[in-house]
């Protein structure tokens, strides 16, 4: 049974511009328990899952491995951001500076709404520029970007009366789908090629140039059906807006990384363009890059190198853009800054490899973390930018096996594991000024009798006495039990205590000084 | 009111309170350096053929060449940037291969509908078989080797460097003129739907490197 | 390639003084004392059989990790202060599980910050440098890989996660299983990810746990082996769990269980 029918209703989208995602707040989702319940119910996605992160996975030690300085790398990749990240504020300002003098004009968003509010004014203004004597579509198109995604910038341009177009492939098929990313690199991963021809067939037409009527689910012919679909809208582009992977502070240069050729559209056939920077992102120099542009497409695609990166630094004369905008957002940053263990996570450079390598998420996905951010970067960044007080964000940091898979793999070294475990206490510390919870009542009694070794000593007599009893009734597994045991019980057998400790048998087989009886 | 830039930065600061002033964390890298490796030019045509692109190198007359290479994928009409060489330029004239400038600017749907563009290429990567545009001369603007179906991209084999930190220490000048900079590695490409690999999307679905 | 017991038979007797005169304090860990005494008495008969004297505090606990994964820190530091304590006097520490020791050595000198104890602080640092788990301590200070153990037996070897990457054992146990008699080791199928036990996650999350026990019974099954190993006890409990479930029929055991077995034992 899938939660997410091909087919969804379009009763509200008569009123719209473009196809309504799923109701509801991103902030307001199931626990993660609760919604992974789901979503492991949901057999395509599995599927889907198990075999695309295997193969990207697979593809990753590939391409890292023939890098033989692939370590040295990684370590020059955490000290530059933790250079630029620990003297944030100069950096910032240097890169003020350098846009301006590059000919951007520089706007600062507090958060969200603020940035949302920019964003719509400069689209207004822009599209109010008479184009000719040719009235110009109120829309954008856009660049995948996870900073507008953070902010829902595309439904604040909606209620603004603009249209705001994915154009990449996966976005699109998100966007047309009515659904929610899954994943900050392959978004719509939880989907198989006869849905995403399905979703084309429905809804291409509607927003237009429709599939056409032949469409198979091959890829090949999925991508020229979305080539053709867009083109139309990136010729009459007036405004653009993208994200960026990369800031120079030196220059003023923002960088953009990036495989269908979408973002070059978008980044040079805008008359406008409008992007969206979150603070974190600015690196000191331009040959800083000769580190990213390494770590990034090794660790994200698990490609040598992706087939487009675009840099650009303020207009040029006669090339793209002659109106170009960058919109710096906190939107939570700072708070994440403030804490001296969890800023490690500003380094995220949104890779994916420890979303892609991580097996929780291969069992249920994406859209189980309630955020943009999904993973265990996810788990550690969401709760650290929203705060824990909502059920989701206190329940993420848990989504997490501790395994430390991810670790490994993270190109800016980000101890994930380690951060897990500290957001996990950030959330013990909220629930310590609410009312006990039965987990709460259960670890801290756990505290006490581990805490103290007379206490613990008469436990595992305690324990080795049950084993007695079992012993006799001739019990050594068991099966079901009833809950809460049956959390562990449902699928898995537990074998019963055996009737003597170890630290009974040391003390009948061993004289105090350690030599045997 | 304090503005949203000001409220940022004061809070950035106050994050930072642990941080003393004159911290500066160590870069263990050396910039800049080539990366050991065999032949340049024979890992170059090798990667750049993994993308799926077509590598050639050119022995006989350029011109001839080029013509052939446009020929081969159908070419019809060409977008040719100011500043190619005028032997490349004459030849393909004579193929009776349309040709338009960009003085002035071609409309965006005249660029879409021409079949194809050749440019040069600033600097080019062996390791990662990547060609990188400055938009000189040669290379003209970025909607020229974006929206035509095919791309033929002339490489001077001095131009092939080892890998990226090198194309990176070439491209610093440029940069910092301001210039937009391009890197190219194959032709556009998605593996969006189930990771499996299309080669063609929005940017040119054909690369067509010719060594020189 | 397994070898005979003749070859390997002999083992007992030439490494019986590679561990002489050194005394070792076994961390026997909470859940080996009372569910699974086996792992811990095997390090005891293992090491006693290589020279060396085992004593058994009888203060210890716990290392405390599934109060501090779960972000208990304040009731975890009273665990990590007994640690400390009880184990305060040994030149070595020895205990038959990768996790427990990855847990003291990663996270114990953080409690030990987050209590702002600089006093604790100092003594976790002397004794967390001084603990091993058993494959480390047979490898790295007593320099054996050869035990003289004899299992006649095909196994497939699980490396649990936090021995891996946290505590990182590397390939020593794959050395110490290799030079076992009798043995026929199979190759596990995605060997290094997780069985899905993760602690509290096992409860908080039953079903992505049992799902990911579920792809890791498969590639167990599919080797064809008779018995599981693993350095640490829990991880077999849940892949374990799955496999009973299912009656697959293949039997968990702690890698230290194998490496004390002996001829005589198969006689």
């Amino acid at each position: 049974m899938s939660k997410r029918p091909v087919r969804p209703s379009n009763a509200h989208d008569a009123d719209r511009l473009t196809p309504a995602p799923p109701p509801g707040r991103f902030l307001d989702s199931p626990t993660f328990p609760k919604q992974s319940k789901v979503e492991l119910g949901n057999a395509v996605q599995r599927r889907n899952l198990y075999d695309a992160m295997r193969t990207i996975r697979t593809k990753r030690v590939g391409v890292t491995s023939e890098a033989d300085d692939w370590e040295d790398l990684r370590l020059a990749g955490e000290a530059i951001k933790n250079r630029t990240l620990r003297h944030l504020d100069r950096y910032l300002l240097q890169l003020e500076e350098s846009l301006t003098a590059a000919g951007s004009t520089v706007h600062w968003a507090r958060d969200a709404e603020e940035a949302n509010a920019i964003i719509v004014g400069l689209v207004n203004a822009a599209l109010a520029t008479p184009q000719g004597d040719q009235a110009s579509a109120r829309e954008v198109v856009k660049v995948k970007s996870m900073a507008t995604q953070e902010i829902d910038m595309n439904e604040a341009l909606e209620e603004a009366g603009i249209a705001a177009w994915e154009t990449d492939l996966a976005e699109l098929i998100v966007q047309l789908g009515h659904d929610r990313p899954s994943h900050i690199l392959v978004p719509a991963i939880h989907r198989n090629r006869s849905e995403v021809r399905q979703i084309f067939l429905d809804e291409m037409g509607r927003y237009g140039r429709p599939a056409p009527d032949d469409l198979d689910s091959e890829p090949v012919n999925l991508a020229a059906a979305a080539r053709l679909h867009l083109r139309e809208k990136f010729l009459r582009a007036k405004v653009a807006i993208s994200g960026a992977n990369f800031a120079v502070a030196e220059t003023g240069t923002l960088v953009v990384v990036e495989s269908e050729g979408n973002g070059r559209m978008c980044l040079t056939l805008a008359d406008t363009l409008i992007s969206v920077v979150g603070i974190e992102k600015v690196i000191p120099s331009v040959a800083d890059l000769e580190v990213f542009l390494q770590l990034l497409p090794r660790s994200s695609t698990a490609e040598r190198m992706n087939p487009y990166t675009s840099f650009w630094t303020g207009p040029t004369d006669g090339d793209g853009p002659q109106a170009t905008h960058v919109v710096l957002i906190d939107n939570g940053r700072t708070k994440v800054l403030a804490d001296p263990v969890g800023r490690d996570a500003l380094r995220c450079i949104r890779c994916s490899a420890c979303i892609n390598i991580c097996p929780v998420y291969e069992k249920v996905g994406g859209h189980a973390y309630g955020s943009v951010y999904p993973g265990p970067i996810g788990a550690v960044l969401t709760p650290q930018l929203r705060g824990v007080a909502s059920a989701v964000d206190a329940s993420v940091p848990y989504a997490s096996t501790l395994c430390g898979a991810c670790v490994d793999v993270c190109p800016v070294r980000i101890p994930l594991p380690d951060l897990l475990v500290h957001m996990r206490h950030k959330v013990v510390e909220a629930k310590a000024h609410g009312r006990p919870h039965a987990d709460d009542v259960a670890m801290r009694v756990t505290g006490k009798v581990l805490g103290s070794p007379g206490v613990w000593a008469a436990t595992t007599k305690a324990i080795s006495g049950t084993g007695a009893v079992l012993k006799k009734g001739r019990v050594d597994h068991f099966g079901p039990l009833p809950w809460p045991l049956s959390l562990w019980t449902n699928a898995r057998d537990v074998p019963a205590p055996p009737n003597e400790s170890f630290r009974a048998w040391y003390a009948r087989t061993h004289h105090k000084d350690g030599s045997p009886r | 009111m304090t503005s949203a830039r000001d409220e940022i930065l004061a809070r950035i600061r106050a994050s930072l309170a642990d941080v003393p002033a004159d911290d500066e964390t160590d870069v263990p890298w050396a910039y800049g350096q080539p990366r050991r490796t065999d032949d340049l030019l024979d890992l170059f045509e090798e990667r750049v053929r993994d993308y799926g692109a077509t590598v050639q190198r050119v022995t006989g007359h350029l011109g001839a060449t080029v013509v052939e290479a446009l020929l081969a994928h159908g070419v019809t009409s060409v977008v040719l940037p100011a500043g190619l060489d005028p032997a490349v330029v004459d030849a393909i004239a004579q193929a009776g291969i349309v040709i338009r400038g960009d003085t002035p600017a071609l409309s965006r749907a005249t660029l879409d509908e021409t079949d194809a563009v050749v440019t040069t290429c600033a600097v080019a990567g062996a390791v990662t078989g990547t060609i990188v545009l400055d938009h000189g001369p040669g290379q003209g603007r970025r909607a020229l080797s974006l929206v035509p179906d095919v791309h033929v991209c002339l490489v001077a084999a001095d131009q092939v460097v080892s890998d990226v930190p090198e194309m990176v220490a070439r491209m610093v000048p440029a940069t910092r003129a301001g210039r937009p900079i391009t890197w190219i590695s194959g032709g556009s490409a998605t593996s969006d739907i189930e990771l499996s690999r299309v080669e063609g999307v929005h940017g040119p679905r054909t690369l067509h490197v010719l060594l020189v | 390639m397994a070898s005979t017991p003749a070859q390997r038979g002999a083992g007992p007797a030439t490494t019986a003084d590679v561990g002489a005169r050194i005394t070792v304090a076994l961390f026997a860990t909470c859940a080996n004392d009372v569910m699974f005494p086996q792992a811990p008495m095997a390090t005891t008969r293992l090491l006693e059989r290589l020279g060396c004297r085992v004593v058994f505090p009888t203060k210890q606990t716990c290392c405390g990790q599934p109060l501090v994964n779960t972000g208990y820190y304040d009731q975890s530091v009273p665990i990590v202060r007994n640690f400390a304590e009880t184990f305060g006097g040994y030149d070595y520490i020895v205990a038959p599980s990768g996790s427990c020791v990855g847990a003291i050595r990663h996270q114990h000198a953080m409690l030990a910050d987050y209590a702002k104890d600089p006093g604790l602080r100092r003594d976790v640092d002397a004794v967390t440098s001084r603990t091993f788990d058993i494959s480390e301590f047979l490898v790295d200070v007593l320099e054996v890989t050869d035990v003289g153990a004899y299992f006649p037996h095909v196994v497939t070897f699980h490396p649990t996660c936090h021995s891996l990457r946290v505590t990182h054992v590397g390939d020593k146990p794959n050395r110490l299983l290799a030079a076992v008699g009798g043995i026929t080791v199979r190759e596990l199928t995605d060997a290094d990810r997780c069985c899905g036990f993760g602690g509290t996650f096992a409860l908080k999350n039953p079903d992505i746990s049992v799902a990911m026990a579920s792809d890791k019974a498969r590639h167990v099954a599919d080797t064809g082996a008779e018995y599981l190993v693993a350095g640490d006890n829990l991880c077999l409990l849940n892949i374990s769990g799955v496999l009973n479930r299912q009656k697959a029929g293949i039997k968990p055991i702690h890698l230290v269980e194998v490496l004390a077995s002996t001829a005589a034992d198969h006689e």
